[in-house]
């Protein structure tokens, strides 16, 4: 094991075990003494409606209505497009939009007259139906090499849907942001964030103040996963817009409720494909793909621009045609999710394998194995693989593991009895890094170090520590490079106003991108090291020479630099008396080049795994008739305890990627993609097969478990 | 004395306001013990959880009223502790610890498990961290620190 990735003590750990780190709901006051006033959102009752009044209560002295009108900007929120705002418009989207903030000192008080609110509605029809829903926000269509003549040619053809539900990113500390207006007229906002710097632009352009007049501060976060990526920027410009009218500072902490149903999800979607098969091999995919925006635009074209790259999955195909739209639908808006459209896609061409595999009678290992990719193959979009593809050796690492070739012929046998065991495979990658040439045309990003007179040296980026260990992960490649003890090297969550915009902490860029930023800029700063005086170093993002650029407009050339690879597998026992599943075990092996830190990248690996089986099981929440989320607390949104899956193991290979610092690739959201089509190719196994049980959606529950299995029986 | 009597943090005090208060709105609130997280106030995610008599429970189901008499262990006292040592340690050398928002609960819940069962099984440790929802780890490391705790910590429990 190189150096670099032997374990040290997290900089967090001492302050966030002994419970001294403090979260935005933990200020008692702010830093400068002032009362924090309690903001709470008036969100919309109906999914789509004219907004025709509120009529408010008599409110005390001290307590305030905030809404559209207050907006001293624009009522338009920073994202992609513009058209999310800050409090509704003339008419309401979903339900739970949010159409105002009562303020005041007593939080008990304001949650009194916020129910006292009345607001009357005109009830428009809301869209609900991902399949007939018939606005899209983002129409896509790509392919290369001859989809018709292939279908023509074909020996057997193909067709089967895919449905793929909401996950909630369930991070523990719920969304939470604050605004304090500042002595020289600056509005000072911080909170629980990933991309300090969206923050900024987002309420800087509310406010009208261009970007000097506010600045934003990352609070420690408990937890992200992609959903505190674009939603703060919202939250954000709420209390902002508050903190700017009552002229105090405003804090406004979601509840968990109102957290589970009202902000960002994973894309539910629905996947047509259309596979040509001859000679035993597949020779064209044909991918349809429409993911479930919400009211809303937010981040659904880069989600759905990932998810349609990986639509192929990680085969070499010669012809392949893909088409994704994003269909509006008068449901709470989707966001960024660890995985980012790609666990999606990825489980319908990998169950799309498995059956083609069944229906072949060839074992689906061996008929993916025969249709990997390797090094050379060019991609969906006509960009290459680059480096070497590890698929086949990590294969290999996880039939070591537990016996996965031999089990998987094994237990497609006819077996009896009440216990039915299955196990199944998947292998996916994950494209590391921003999709397309947004880090070279969008992000640029840039870091510094700066080094004070007593040698302590200092990170200046604005990724934010969210639990993956930048805080210490930085520092450590930093005091590597310039040979001094780690204890010297510090990275403090980042502010706007004294730090740099090294881009937001999202697709697994922070580690790859910004390290690599930071191990040159310590390079730097050692040949130019003057003792006992301060110094400053900067770097700037050069995309990497080997590129073969990318156009966005007819998705074509390198959408990545390099990929993350996964193998898993995932062995179940399923109860047909009951339903539940048993997972004997999960097995994964991971290929995100070099771990820069041993224990964070396996703990990275280990979460992300749990939550890819939780969204393929228990994780079930859905919307009604109306079009409201009715599985918004713990007791109807289960995610695993420590008791679900208690043999998970997770094993690392390791391709270096010269362009990433000492051969790191993008870790975080890899792990997560592998184990939905794995879980349900077992449990199908144990059913039975895809011949009498064919499963094709996610999550699967015990209920759904039973029913199926009562199929058969009835 | 008139109010609420306990035992917090091994020191007494009397609460004076409503017997109906939320034990873990008083204690973020009035005692500012703010290791004592809010995860969803229903009983189900264990960021509140504290030891009450040396049981792990959830602050935010238990009304000011049930406390009376009794004595509430949360991390700013049990951080004072040998005990509270060995298990950072091995946190530490796990990476346990990612985004933290669970850990003291998590940290309370282990001193729960040990304190009656000085040597769990995996099993045993799994079940017992079981009320308290981590999203990062995956509880491999959670559970492995605890175990590696017990090993290490003959005699401290």
């Amino acid at each position: 094991m190189k150096e670099i990735c032997k374990s040290i003590r997290k900089k967090d750990h001492d302050p966030k075990i002994e419970g001294r780190s403090v979260y935005v709901d933990d200020y008692v006051t702010t830093a400068d003494g002032r009362e924090i006033l309690t903001g709470r959102l008036l969100h919309s009752k109906f999914a789509k409606a004219r907004v025709l009044g509120v009529k408010l209560p008599e409110l005390p002295d001290g307590y305030t209505y905030v809404d559209a009108s207050d907006i001293p900007g624009d009522n338009n929120v920073n994202i992609v497009l513009d058209d999310t705002p800050v409090f509704c418009r003339d008419t309401v989207e979903y339900i739970g939009e949010p159409i105002g903030m009562l303020v005041g000192p007593d939080k008990t008080v304001v949650d009194r007259l916020l129910a006292e609110i009345e607001v009357t509605y005109e009830e428009l029809e809301p869209v609900l139906d991902i399949r007939t829903a018939d606005e899209s926000f983002f129409n896509y269509e790509f392919g290369h090499g001859d989809v018709e003549k292939a279908f023509a040619e074909a020996d057997k053809v193909y067709e089967e849907e895919f449905l793929t539900g909401y996950q909630d990113q369930t991070y523990l500390e719920p969304q939470g942001m604050m605004a304090e207006p500042e002595a020289d007229g600056r509005m000072f906002v911080h909170g629980s964030l990933q991309c300090a710097y969206y923050v900024h632009g987002a309420v800087a352009r509310a406010l009208g103040t261009g970007p000097d007049g506010v600045h934003i501060l990352q609070d420690v976060t408990g937890g992200g996963f992609g959903g505190k990526e674009d939603f703060p920027s919202i939250i954000g410009c709420q209390v902002a817009v508050a903190a700017k009218k009552v002229g105090k500072p405003v804090r406004c902490v979601f509840d968990r409720r109102e957290d589970l149903e009202f902000t960002p999800k994973r894309h539910p979607s629905l996947c047509k494909y259309k596979v040509a098969v001859k000679d035993g091999r597949v020779t064209a995919v044909d991918a349809d793909v429409r993911f479930n925006a919400g009211g809303y635009s937010t981040l659904s074209a880069v989600v759905l621009q990932r998810g349609i790259i990986a639509a192929p999955g990680v085969y070499d195909i010669p012809n392949v045609h893909v088409t994704g739209k994003a269909v509006k639908t008068n449901t709470n808006p989707c966001g960024a999710y660890r995985g980012f459209g790609a666990p999606q896609t990825f489980f319908a061409m990998e169950m799309m394998m498995s059956h083609i595999a069944q229906d072949l009678g060839e074992d689906s290992i061996a008929f993916k194995e025969r249709h990997f990719v390797k090094q050379g193959d060019t991609t969906s979009t006509n960009g290459k693989y680059h480096f070497p593809v590890p698929v086949p050796a990590m294969l290999g690492e996880i039939d070591a593991l537990c016996d996965l070739r031999k089990k998987h012929i094994e237990y497609r046998k006819p077996q009896t009895g009440r216990y039915r065991r299955g196990i199944g495979f998947s292998a996916v990658f994950h494209g590391a890094g921003f999709t397309g040439s947004g880090e070279r045309d969008l992000i640029k990003a840039t870091a510094k170090l700066r080094k004070y007179a007593d040698g302590t040296v200092e990170v200046l980026a604005s990724n934010g520590d969210i639990g993956q260990g930048v805080r210490t992960t930085f520092p450590k490649i930093v005091a590597h490079e310039l040979n001094i003890p780690f204890e010297r090297v510090y990275y403090n969550h980042p502010d706007t106003a004294r730090v740099p915009d090294s881009g937001p902490t999202v697709a697994s860029r922070s580690l790859m991108i910004v390290g690599e930023l930071l191990r040159r800029a310590a390079i730097k700063l050692r040949d130019i090291w003057q003792e006992g005086v301060e110094q400053e170093v900067e770097e700037h993002y050069k995309e990497p020479d080997f590129m073969i650029p990318f156009y966005l407009d007819r998705f074509e050339g390198d959408a990545y630099p390099t990929y993350a690879w996964a193998t898993s597998a995932v062995e179940v026992e399923v109860d047909t008396f009951t339903g539940l599943v048993n997972i004997l075990g999960a097995y994964g092996s991971f290929d995100v080049g070099t771990p820069v830190d041993y224990n964070i990248v396996v703990g990275q690996m280990e979460g992300g795994f749990l939550q890819g089986l939780g969204y393929a099981s228990i994780e079930k929440m859905d919307y009604d008739g109306k079009g409201r989320i009715r599985n918004n607390s713990f007791t109807d949104y289960l995610v695993p305890t420590s008791m679900d899956v208690p043999n998970m193991k997770a094993v690392m290979h390791v391709e270096e990627y010269p362009d990433g610092p000492y051969g790191a690739k993008g870790a975080g959201e890899l792990p997560l993609v592998a184990p939905p089509p794995a879980y349900i190719e077992a449990v199908e196994m144990a059913l039975g097969g895809a011949k009498v049980h064919p499963l094709n959606r996610i999550p699967f529950s015990t209920e759904d478990v039973i029913l199926e299995w009562n199929k058969e029986v009835l | 004395m008139n109010g609420i009597n306990f035992k917090l943090n091994g020191k007494d005090v009397c609460y004076e306001g409503a017997a109906t208060e939320r034990l873990l709105d008083v204690l973020r609130d009035d005692y500012e013990l703010k290791s004592v997280k809010c995860g969803c106030k229903e009983g189900e995610c264990g960021a509140c959880a504290v030891l009450i008599d040396g049981v792990l429970t959830n602050s935010c189901c238990v009304a000011m009223g049930a406390v009376d008499g009794h004595e509430i262990v949360t991390v700013e006292g049990y951080r004072e502790t040998a005990r509270f040592a060995k298990l950072s340690e091995k946190f530490a050398e796990l990476s346990a610890v990612q985004c933290g928002f669970c850990i003291p609960g998590m940290i309370l819940a282990a001193e729960a498990i040990l304190s009656v069962n000085p040597h769990p099984t995996e099993d045993e440790v799994r079940e017992g961290l079981s009320g308290n929802i981590c999203r990062c780890t995956g509880y491999n490391a959670i559970v492995n620190a605890v175990l590696n705790a017990a090993k290490e910590g003959d005699g401290l429990w």
